[in-house]
């Protein structure tokens, strides 16, 4: 028996009668992290892992009906045994773990492999059949170590510095920001956030996710010379907007998987690209799929018929769900659609 | 290698002229002579022929990565270039590789040319394991001849004259040549490049032209001339003919003939040769090589023409003009294009398609550099020089005259039925300049606009380099019935991708992406939805295509959001512009 279809809704557990990051209003949905498009407004009912819970409230609303679960920890529903495993993708993430008649199945969500200190890392699971995210499904996605990559943004900083200009990183605001300002050198120099950015801060903060002192960008006067010493952490919407202005002459630069090509890279028009993402690269979602053992795995969101057709001809039974999940981080950057 | 792939990730992070300045200083001031010399090669276009055949390189990545082919091409159409596609594949390795760029080419590239494909198996491989990411990416571009940055050879001219404290006019004029694929770039070339300068640098010319002085886009409304330009008196008027600029170099008792790409093209146009004992040595002339009707013992004499030259001057109404030209005999560029690229010239085609020169511009008389000399001095003195050459296979492009700007542009309306791409406007009084410099006067290319039609986005197929993983190459078709007929269906006739901005180009390939029918390899077909008014140079017609019309430079002009699929133009309105 099938413990998870597509529907119109979403994605949905028959025997439970409940919804994995529905897209449509539903009376129980399960949600596998606080991103926007696995965790929508309106749902009568949700359910997350309990790390999740303060990016939850302050995305969706203080007073949401929301029930916890630990890691790790089972709850039984209609006969469905479930629970939440972390998927290192962002702080609360989570993948699900579902058992029913001695079937297991796992949704994953958006995962990452790579430990990076501000959520808890993936953890593989055994099951027989496995819903994995595509988002960087093609070879060509192979991710150098983050050590690597800090010190880069590291050295851009710096040098910046020595020019007496502004260093701007473009980042998403949830997950990645927090995990570039956990990964930073804060020996530097002072750090500034966009307004999008410190809400987030702080709830990892309360996390206790070491996070470093920051300052409201905003709070700053055109010409400050402390400007010129500074990071700037902002989302890729602030760019080009009014609110750049009072950086004067700044160097930019992109944190986001899609970095990894010159194409991407130039077509965003920032001086650097720095090659970060919350999600897995090519090895890292092979490797998780190897893991958990699993002989039938689902493929959603991003590379799916490549992804699909590479799994099959490794001897696995891989097919394709529609799913309307995107990728939140880099909406505004071209890539394959869901739809593929 | 490894410093020469790190001033290309220089170059390729900024968009901005200084930063890429500072860069390519900061590269010439520590590199070998060697390699310096190469660098200047690939920066300024150099382009060697293909090393090692592209689909043989395709193969050794793919077993080197170890995944099957459709995998690998998936990840070239995602990329958007094969060499970026191959550096992103093949397993990193830790760099280990100290040779300069100049022994990698030496010893290690250039020797792979016509090696058998079991040799080129043995040795690629290992050389791809010599490098870090950046460094193959680079590397595996020059094996391709695709490597590519966005410099232009006027900024190498300036790095090297920063470096130097020379004239970067100076260091331009020796660059001259400097690509042509019989130049092997070398330590004692780069020397010379960059060399202080010696009292018998002239003497030491040879064959060598002069940088090519390029013309400005003017984009103005008629009625601004006036106000931009001051009268047409003080401008030298000829028309922008669609042929090859080309320099004629007449020195030692020989002649070179380069095209505005510094390529020496002597060999292509043998006939040219005849005008070698009718020029004196010390003779440059700069001209356009168009395509002549007849072969010219089937021409009017060299007086008549001159006399027609002559003539022009002080005709001003269309008819008139159109009917000299017609005795000029210039052909459409297409036929010249037939000799282009053509390696052996049989006797019909050198029949067929006979060449000539219109001259516009002396750059050397009597073996002294004119270029200072003011245009309309350069131009009487150019008027005499072919006078007493006497060949038809070299005329002065006429000049036209008009009392006001008003009449020219009127005049100028007759520039598609001549074939030419409208006007060029030379300040009387501008020296012969370097490259697209302002400095030293001015010349401006008035183009005429471009023939529209709108047509609807059948086939999209992803792009290359910028555009890698974007639906921005795109297939155009018209209708082949008139609106309302029965049946009728749209017929593919050109092919464009650029004239969008980004963010229009995104939308489009959102839209694309939606309304996708098939799939054939990169190229989607889809629902028709889309109109684009579609700009074009010039329209013939062609047996190759579906559609029985082959367009020139198609581009889009407009996104028509406004016109549903339905009103987009037929092949009859297309082929009304054929004439």
């Amino acid at each position: 028996m099938d413990l998870v279809i597509a529907r119109p809704e979403g994605l949905y557990c028959p025997p439970g009668d409940f919804y994995i990051d529905p897209w449509r209003p539903v009376d129980r949905a399960v949600i596998t992290h606080a991103h926007g498009d696995h965790a929508r407004w309106g749902m009568k009912h949700y359910l997350a892992a309990a790390p999740g819970e303060g990016i939850l409230r302050s995305r969706i609303g203080a007073d949401m009906p929301l029930q916890t679960l630990p890691y790790g920890e089972r709850i039984v529903h209609h006969g469905v045994t479930l629970s939440f495993h972390p998927a290192g993708h962002v702080l609360g993430s989570a993948q699900v773990r579902l058992e029913y008649e001695g079937e297991v199945w796992v949704a994953s969500g958006d995962y990452k492999v790579e430990p990076d200190g501000t959520c808890a890392p993936f953890e593989p699971v055994r099951c027989h059949t496995f819903i994995t995210e595509s988002t960087f499904g093609l070879p060509i996605y192979t991710w150098q170590p983050q050590a690597e990559i800090f010190a880069g943004i590291n050295e851009w900083w710096r040098a910046n510095q020595a020019q007496g200009r502004a260093s701007v990183l473009f980042s998403y605001a949830f997950g990645k920001a927090q995990r570039i300002l956990h990964g930073i050198d804060d020996g530097i120099g002072p750090i500034l956030v966009h307004g999008a950015v410190e809400p987030l801060n702080r709830v990892y903060r309360e996390a206790g996710i070491r996070i470093p002192e920051t300052h409201y960008a905003g709070d700053f006067k055109k010409n400050d010379p402390m400007l010129r010493e500074a990071l700037i952490v902002a989302p890729p919407s602030a760019g080009g907007s009014t609110w750049m202005r009072r950086f004067g002459d700044y160097s930019d630069a992109f944190a986001s998987g899609w970095m990894m090509l010159r194409g991407t890279r130039r077509r965003r028009g920032v001086d650097r690209g720095f090659v970060l993402s919350d999600h897995a690269d090519w090895p890292g979602l092979l490797w998780a799929i190897e893991q958990t053992g699993a002989e039938r795995v689902m493929v959603t969101h991003g590379s799916v018929a490549i992804l699909v057709r590479y799994l099959r001809e490794q001897g696995l039974d891989a097919q394709g769900f529609t799913t309307e999940y995107g990728d939140e981080e880099e909406a505004d950057l071209v890539k394959e659609g869901a739809s593929v | 290698m490894k410093a020469f792939a790190e001033l290309y990730a220089r170059l390729d992070a900024t968009t901005s002229s200084n930063a890429k300045l500072a860069a390519l200083v900061d590269y010439f001031s520590a590199a070998e002579p060697a390699d310096a010399a190469w660098a200047v090669y690939f920066l300024s276009g150099g382009r060697p022929r293909q090393l090692v055949p592209t689909r043989l390189m395709r193969e050794l990545a793919m077993d080197a990565a170890n995944l099957p082919e459709w995998l690998f091409e998936e990840s070239y159409q995602a990329v958007g270039d094969l060499a970026e596609t191959v550096s992103l594949l093949v397993p990193t390795a830790e760099h280990s590789s100290n040779d300069g760029l100049a022994q990698w080419m030496e010893e290690k590239l250039l020797p792979l040319r016509g090696e058998p494909p079991e040799v080129l198996a043995d040795r690629l491989p290992p050389l791809w394991r010599q490098l870090d990411r950046q460094s193959l990416m680079v590397c595996l571009k020059l094996i391709t001849g695709a490597f590519r940055v966005g410099v232009s050879k006027l900024l190498v001219t300036r790095a090297l004259a920063t470096m130097t404290g020379l004239d970067a006019k100076r260091i331009a004029q020796r660059l001259v040549g400097y690509t042509d694929l019989s130049n092997r770039p070398d330590a004692s070339a780069y020397e010379r490049l960059v060399a202080q300068e010696s009292a018998d640098e002239h003497a030491q010319r040879g064959g060598q032209p002069y940088p090519f002085f390029l013309a400005h886009p003017l984009q103005l409304p008629v009625e601004q001339f006036e106000q931009t330009l001051g009268p047409p008196s003080a401008w030298q008027v000829e028309w922008k003919w669609d042929g090859i600029r080309a320099q004629l170099v007449k020195r030692d008792g020989r002649l070179w003939v380069w095209s505005r790409g510094e390529e020496l093209i002597s060999e292509r146009f043998p006939e040219l040769d005849e005008l070698a004992p009718r020029l004196l040595d010390g003779t440059v002339i700069d001209g356009e090589l168009v395509v002549w009707k007849h072969a010219p013992d089937a021409t009017a004499s060299q007086a008549d023409l001159m006399q027609d030259a002559a003539e022009l001057d002080s005709q001003t109404l269309n008819e008139q003009v159109e009917g000299e030209l017609e005795r000029f005999g210039i052909q459409p560029f297409a036929l010249l294009q037939q000799r282009i690229g053509r390696k052996t010239l049989s006797k019909k085609i050198l029949q067929d398609v006979p060449v000539a020169v219109l001259g516009y511009d002396l750059l050397e008389w009597e073996g002294r550099d004119w270029r200072s000399h003011p245009q309309h001095e350069r131009r009487a003195q150019l008027e005499a020089v072919i006078t007493a050459c006497a060949s038809p296979r070299l005329m002065p492009s006429p000049k036209l005259t008009a009392n006001t700007w008003a009449e020219l542009a009127e005049q100028r309306e007759a520039s598609r039925s001549l074939g030419v791409e409208g006007m060029m406007l030379k300040a009387r009084d501008a020296l012969y300049g370097v490259g697209r410099t302002k400095d030293m006067g001015v010349w401006w290319k008035w183009k005429i606009d471009p023939f529209s039609v709108d047509a609807v986005l059948i086939y999209a197929q992803r792009g290359h380099g910028r555009r890698a993983s974007l639906y921005s190459d795109y297939t155009f078709a018209v209708w082949d019935g008139p609106p309302g007929a029965k049946e009728r269906t749209l017929v593919p006739f050109a092919k464009a991708y650029s004239g969008l901005t980004d963010e229009e180009m995104r939308k489009v390939d959102a839209i694309v992406r939606k309304t996708t029918v098939e799939k054939f390899g990169p190229v989607r077909s889809v629902t028709p939805t889309l109109v684009f008014e579609l700009g074009f140079e010039g329209i013939a017609l062609s047996k190759r295509h579906k559609s029985g019309i082959a367009v020139r430079f198609p581009r889009m002009l407009r996104w028509r959001q406004d016109k549903p699929v339905e009103e987009a133009d037929t092949l009859a309105n297309l082929q009304d512009l054929l004439q």
